[in-house]
């Protein structure tokens, strides 16, 4: 599929916004400037506070807070769980997503609800659940202790954990996104003898991109930060068993709170480069 | 691809594929793990949940955490629209960067935002100190309660009304406008209704959210029994004296009551859509 | 252009699948415990992070030049309780260490330590001890001298929740029993003075850290009640000349245990390693590491060293005074008991 065409239209549409649709300038810039205050009121002033503590002891101490082998161990642990878990999610968000939006069914809306479950469930609880089936008293503790399977405090639990947490994020994104869609173009598609899968990738796709990435980006930026359930099913082992979350709440409780500063603004360092694979995706899909 | 089911539900296949393939997964990672929850034999027995959910303390605390839930979730619903708004329909320098942040509040560990807005709001902080002397006091009240939880739900809002904005047709706007309607209005009766259920799905979001955060509450809430105290630190109080089965109980209403917001919020939106059509 | 996004999906797909099993199939992997190499797994509470990290490089040393064995300690923190539940539930501890007994008694009802784990090793399985002590501004702007003078009008104290914190549930004892002792063990006037002292408390943080970051960064509060290790170490961190220790006229002996996981030692075949781990601690070498640590060496020879270090105060034993922690956070922490009863309006 040629992107130049759409690209075109997208222009001219803009254009004509530009000139019908506009607020006057002066309430364009009193909304950016509001927008600016809100931003450094709710977001920004507590990053910098995050910032100045991580730098506080000056530079040394912070970097070596980050090339600790313990902490640079976590930051592969949370690289690792979030390159399984922001997958498997998204790949669930567009099953949901698609069944849920183009087609009629009975018990939609619970469907729909069960999705969004996750959410309110305290994640303390989210984390409990898993140990109460995996556990060692749990449903599955027997047999799997007897097979010699860890998979509470090890590197499937903290998955597990992670992927309940996220679950909600992708399929959430879509869902309103393609219920405003409809499905006229893809019945047209069908109707002049496209197959499925080719119907999703040229013309779904396309159609959902940006509610897709905005899911992926929530999806991705929530598993690296989770904290509270992976804390119940993690084990806390230094160097094996503990992400980032995990890693700057304990130097925190150990009295080192420049370093559990400096980890966290690691965290913040992964966000940014989430920003930068957006950036690119951005300007690869708008030329 | 099957067509057989599609042919009965429309012309459009997958449908088996998708909701069977969704089923599954939602069974394999939330359902059967939830059950393990209800249904464990943590000897939570029908008076000891009645107990726990009559516990004047248990009960101040939830009212606590959902009401600085749905005020916190309220705000970031107006301030969510703003910041969505003007992400998608304004160029600005520094626009990119101002996108990114949006997500850093998940980003950030729960607890390190915590104690950064403490570190702000106590009284001996950036704003803490300017608040003081007008008598707001914000870290250890409810307020501070609020404040943390709207840096936790913002992305919600901002990245669930984004996206359709983003693809709102400019046909209808443009129709309004030529048919003279000032862009106030436009905006009030075209733009806002197709907002709409965007806007209730982040608010939901970020409520329900809030209701379960725990994180970063503890550290700006003060935890005073009976007035500051929220319900996921009760759990935790319960689950540090081995009590399974009391946490499990106030676990279960607290679920319970979301679940029935979240389903309200979806079959209003639902009936929304409809009258809109 | 989006051939490349969607073999992108694809591909980061595939790779994720394989990955997760992969993750899975690892997760079985026993602890190697052949011969020559060991792996032990010390479970332990928060503030023993420095204290575990001297003495896991001094135990390696002396069992290799004993036995000729290489062992590596891993280590885990976090709250005790939260810790104890893990063991519980599955986490391969072959040894646990934390704030106090009642979470190892936790972890021995469900049978994976043996009964009369507390008499195993000297001490009450305690190879190190602190106290509670009260951590005031400089220069003592209230005059705190004891505990009465915490329910002095003005005075606000900072201390943890008893309920979320382990460590805390000591300040609260402490509190209890200077209150028994004067008022002659009258348990209402006990009660009056607990619940006086908690309407002196502006915050109840989850955690030690929290109350003590409440305490010194966010200026909250004339004086923090704490175990005597974290004071001493606030002191060296943040600076004498901000804050000082006040010794109460009595306080509590609080015991941090120790003891061996046996079932788990005994499926990995480490228990002969775990034991001499745990025992090692009551040596020279192990007691002087816990002195330079803050918590009080219960070796003679280094007391005696340490002397200045530990003020010498009266002190009591949970045993003595509450019959142990069964009976205590029974009484004392659970639900409807008394702390629970402080905050309960109408009671």
């Amino acid at each position: 599929m040629a992107g130049t065409v759409p690209a075109v239209q997208a222009k001219a549409r803009q254009v004509s916004r530009n000139q019908a649709l506009s607020e006057s300038t002066w309430v364009k810039w009193t909304l950016i400037t509001l927008a600016g205050l809100v931003m450094l009121w709710l977001v920004v002033l507590p990053l910098l506070v995050v910032i100045a503590e991580a730098f506080k002891k000056g530079w040394e101490v912070y970097a070596a807070s980050i090339t600790d082998p313990d902490a640079l161990s976590a930051l592969r642990l949370t690289l690792l769980v979030a390159f399984i878990t922001v997958p498997l999610n998204t790949l669930f968000g567009i099953a949901a997503a698609w069944a849920i939006t183009k087609f009629r069914f009975r018990g939609k809306q619970l469907l729909v609800t069960l999705i969004d479950l996750p959410f309110s469930v305290s994640p303390v609880i989210g984390g409990l659940m898993y140990v109460l089936v995996y556990g060692k008293r749990g449903w599955f503790g027997t047999w799997l202790d007897d097979h010699n399977i860890q998979i509470v405090f090890a590197l499937p639990g903290i998955i597990l954990a992670t992927l309940f947490i996220t679950f909600p994020f992708v399929a959430r994104e879509l869902i309103p996104l393609m219920e405003d869609q409809g499905q006229q173009e893809e019945e047209a598609a069908v109707t002049l003898g496209a197959k499925g899968w080719k119907v999703f990738w040229h013309i779904t796709l396309p159609n959902i991109k940006w509610g897709l990435l905005y899911g992926i980006i929530l999806c991705n930026a929530r598993a690296m930060g989770e904290f509270g359930a992976v804390s119940v099913v993690s084990g806390h082992i230094r160097g094996e068993t503990n992400t980032l979350p995990l890693h700057v709440e304990i130097l925190y409780n150990e009295y080192q709170f420049s370093a559990s500063f400096a980890v966290a603004s690691l965290l913040l360092l992964l966000a940014l480069v989430t920003l930068v694979l957006k950036a690119w995706f951005t300007r690869k899909h708008a030329h | 691809m099957k067509t057989a089911t599609a042919s009965n539900r429309g012309v459009l296949p997958g449908f088996g594929l998708t909701l069977g393939y969704t089923i599954l997964y939602l069974s394999l990672v939330v359902l059967i793990p939830l059950s393990a929850l209800l249904f464990n034999s943590t000897g939570l027995t029908w008076e000891k949940f009645w107990g726990v959910a009559t516990d004047p303390r248990v009960i101040a605390s939830y009212r606590v955490s959902f009401l600085t839930a749905a005020a916190a979730a309220l705000v970031d619903t107006v301030l969510g629209l703003l910041l969505a708004w003007v992400l998608v329909r304004y160029t600005f320098p520094g626009k990119s960067i101002f996108d990114a942040l949006v997500d850093l509040p998940f980003a950030l560990p729960t607890a390190v935002a915590g104690v950064s807005l403490t570190a702000i709001y106590a009284n001996n902080g950036w704003i803490g100190s300017l608040l003081e002397p007008l008598g707001i006091k914000v870290a250890f009240t409810p307020l501070g309660i609020i404040i943390a939880l709207m840096f936790i739900g913002i992305p919600f809002v901002v990245r669930t009304v984004q996206p359709v904005l983003q693809e709102l047709e400019a046909d209808v706007e443009e129709a309004a406008a030529t048919l003279g309607s000032s862009r106030l209005r436009t905006f009030g009766s075209v733009i806002l209704p197709q907002l709409a259920p965007p806007l209730l799905t982040g608010f939901a979001l970020a409520f329900a959210r809030g209701i379960g955060e725990y994180g970063s509450v503890v550290f700006i809430s003060g935890n005073m029994p009976m007035k500051t105290e929220i319900a996921p630190l009760l759990i935790m109080s319960k689950l540090e004296r081995f009590d399974y089965a009391g946490a499990t109980a106030v676990a279960i209403i607290l679920l319970l009551i979301s679940f029935l917001l979240l389903l309200a919020t979806n079959l209003l939106q639902r009936w929304m859509r409809k009258s809109a059509r | 252009m989006k051939k490349g996004l969607r073999k992108g999906i694809l591909i980061s797909l595939v790779f994720s699948l394989a990955v997760a099993v992969t993750a899975c199939g690892s997760g079985d992997k026993e602890a190697g415990s052949d011969s020559k190499k060991i792996e032990l797994l010390n479970v332990s509470y928060d503030p023993t992070r420095e204290l575990y990290e001297n003495y896991n490089k001094a135990f390696a040393a002396y069992w290799k030049n004993k036995t000729g064995q290489e062992v590596t300690i891993k280590q885990s923190h976090g709250g005790s309780g939260k810790q104890s539940r893990a063991v519980i539930d599955g986490l391969n501890a072959d040894v646990v260490t934390l704030a106090l007994g009642y979470d190892i008694d936790a972890i021995q009802k469900e049978g994976q330590i043996n009964e009369g784990w507390q008499s195993k090793f000297e001490h009450n399985s305690s190879p190190y001890t602190s106290t509670i002590v009260l951590l005031v501004r400089k220069g003592n702007p209230k005059g705190i001298k004891d505990w009465n003078d915490l329910i002095k009008d003005g005075v606000e104290v900072i201390t943890p929740n008893p309920e979320t914190s382990g460590g805390a549930r000591w300040n609260y004892l402490a509190a209890w029993d200077y209150a028994l002792h004067q008022n002659n063990g009258d348990q209402d006037k006990a009660k009056e003075f607990v619940k006086k002292l908690f309407e002196h408390v502006p915050v109840l943080d989850t955690g030690a850290r929290g109350a003590t970051t409440t305490f010194v960064e966010r200026g909250i509060g004339d004086v923090l009640i704490a175990w005597e290790n974290e004071a001493l170490l606030s002191l060296k961190e943040l600076g004498p000349d901000k804050f000082e220790i006040v010794y109460p006229s009595e306080s509590i002996l609080a015991e941090p245990p120790v003891a061996v996981v046996d079932k788990n030692v005994d499926k990995k075949g480490t228990r002969e390693a775990a034991e001499a781990y745990l025992q090692y601690l009551y040596s020279e070498e192990g007691q002087t590491i816990a002195a330079e640590n803050f918590y009080r060496p219960t070796l003679e020879s280094v007391k005696e060293k340490y002397k200045d270090e530990f003020q010498d105060i009266k002190l009591y034993t949970i045993d003595d005074e509450f019959g142990g922690w069964a009976k205590a956070q029974k009484e004392h922490f659970s639900e409807g008991g008394i702390f629970d009863q402080i905050y309960t309006p109408g009671q």
